[in-house]
């Protein structure tokens, strides 16, 4: 006597609502809905912008280039097939864009921190300096937000990108991946020195230097 | 397994990931325990993710997403139809003109009085008293001297007042009565006008009469 099939223990993904509204979207914009392409973009314009941001380092060229890229995108919309993620195709053009642009007018004058750096992984921290846990109110201040800002600005390119879209636009190691057209091995080691390379550029400042003259510190840290 | 710096450095930021096997991870953390820059590489690393995934870190520039609306909205709009009013609008407008069209085509038609002569022009303000004369075989009415009402020998014309002629489907003689034609109602002359023009014209307006 045969013994009975075993149930089969498939899963089915149920797509969450976003999904769903976004996959109805797309569709009735390669339908012809045209005057709905926008909404379409909206969940992704931060993403868009600092992605050229991350690239070009210029606010109004990231302007230009993230509408650029928006506009490219909603003439290809007839291309895009669902295989891939909007979200990630529309990183894609984002960096591609801006790239065109930066080869364009050959901006990079000096040579930003690691470029010249193999891409082997190996990276010798520098500074030691205990920071213990900073919490997150210190970007209510401007001024910090800036110079973390142009600490990101001084990495080499291909570490600044995954940098931005990991640990910035938190898109996964495969998306990030996808959207650069590098493997899963070189989004990680790029990670890994683009955060070794920041923590040593902000040991100085985050370890105490840039709050002395901050309303809180009168002797002692918050932290 | 025992790892060493270079080793815990490398690994870094696998294991901030979650990404390390569970074999290295106690490893990591027994090196973690006993040294001392170890721990601080790995608290600035993580103080490096926690801080840049914040959202207030990169902000879109104000009105960023305005702009792109206006720049989407040009690309949207076919140019041939730029500046031009939405077809709703348009098809509003058209369907006025044809209710407007039919509106004042109707008031023309219910208010033109069934004429024996299609090319007669509508009587307005004509006396109901005012004596008339009609010929059999003619569709006019005229003043009293005519010259233009058909006399016959054997058939005088017929006496009546105006509002009998015009039940009877008679209408006015466009020459002797022309001041209360329709052409002439829009535009009203001053009082005696047709009769001093009429006096002049001796020839339309025999003073003998009948």
């Amino acid at each position: 006597m045969g013994s009975l099939p075993q149930k089969l223990n498939i899963q089915v993904k149920t797509p969450d609502p976003s999904e769903i509204r976004e996959r109805d979207l797309l569709r009735r914009v390669q339908d012809g809905e045209t005057q709905l392409f926008y909404e379409l973009v909206k969940p992704y314009e931060r993403r868009i912008y600092t992605t050229a941001f991350a690239i070009l380092r210029n606010e109004a060229e990231a302007e230009d280039a993230a509408q650029e890229a928006v506009l490219k995108a909603f003439t290809h919309i007839g291309q895009f097939r669902a295989e891939a993620r909007f979200s990630t195709w529309l990183t894609q053009i984002a960096v591609n864009e801006a790239l065109m642009r930066r080869r364009k007018a050959h901006t990079e004058i000096m040579e930003p921190i690691g470029e010249r750096e193999e891409d082997d992984g190996s990276y010798t921290p520098r500074d030691f300096a205990d920071w213990r846990e900073i919490p997150s109110e210190v970007l209510e201040k401007k001024e910090i937000r800036q110079k973390l800002a142009s600490a990101v600005a001084t990495l080499a390119e291909k570490y600044r990108q995954v940098f931005v879209l990991r640990d910035i636009q938190h898109l996964s190691i495969e998306e990030t991946a996808e959207a650069l057209g590098i493997s899963r091995a070189s989004v990680k080691t790029r990670l890994l020195r683009a955060r070794l390379m920041l923590r040593d550029l902000l040991a100085p400042g985050l370890g105490g230097a840039w709050f002395k003259r901050l309303p809180f510190e009168k002797g002692t840290k918050p932290w | 397994m025992v790892v060493n710096c270079e080793h815990v450095w490398r690994e870094i930021s696998n294991y901030l990931e979650g990404e390390v096997d569970p074999g290295l991870r106690v490893a990591m953390e027994e090196h973690l325990k006993g040294c001392k820059h170890c721990t601080a590489v790995l608290d600035g690393t993580r103080n490096v993710v926690r801080l840049y995934g914040d959202e207030r870190l990169l902000e879109v520039p104000v009105g960023f997403s305005q702009r792109l609306q206006q720049r989407l909205a040009q690309q949207t709009v076919p140019s041939r139809f730029r500046g031009i009013r939405p077809i709703w609008m348009m098809a509003i407008a058209a369907a006025a003109l044809v209710v407007g069209g039919l509106a004042l085509g109707s008031a023309t038609i219910f208010r033109q009085p069934e004429l024996r002569s299609q090319l007669a022009q509508s009587p307005h303000g004509i006396p109901s008293n005012l004596i008339v004369y009609v010929s059999d075989d003619s569709r006019v009415f005229h003043a009293p001297g005519c010259k233009y009402l058909h006399k016959k020998d054997d058939e005088p014309p017929k006496q009546m007042n105006a509002s009998e002629a015009m039940r009877e489907g008679y209408v006015p003689c466009v020459r002797c009565l022309r001041q209360y034609l329709t052409a002439g109602a829009g535009c009203p002359r001053p009082p005696g006008s047709i009769n001093r023009w009429a006096a002049k014209r001796e020839d339309l307006f025999p003073p003998s009469g009948f």
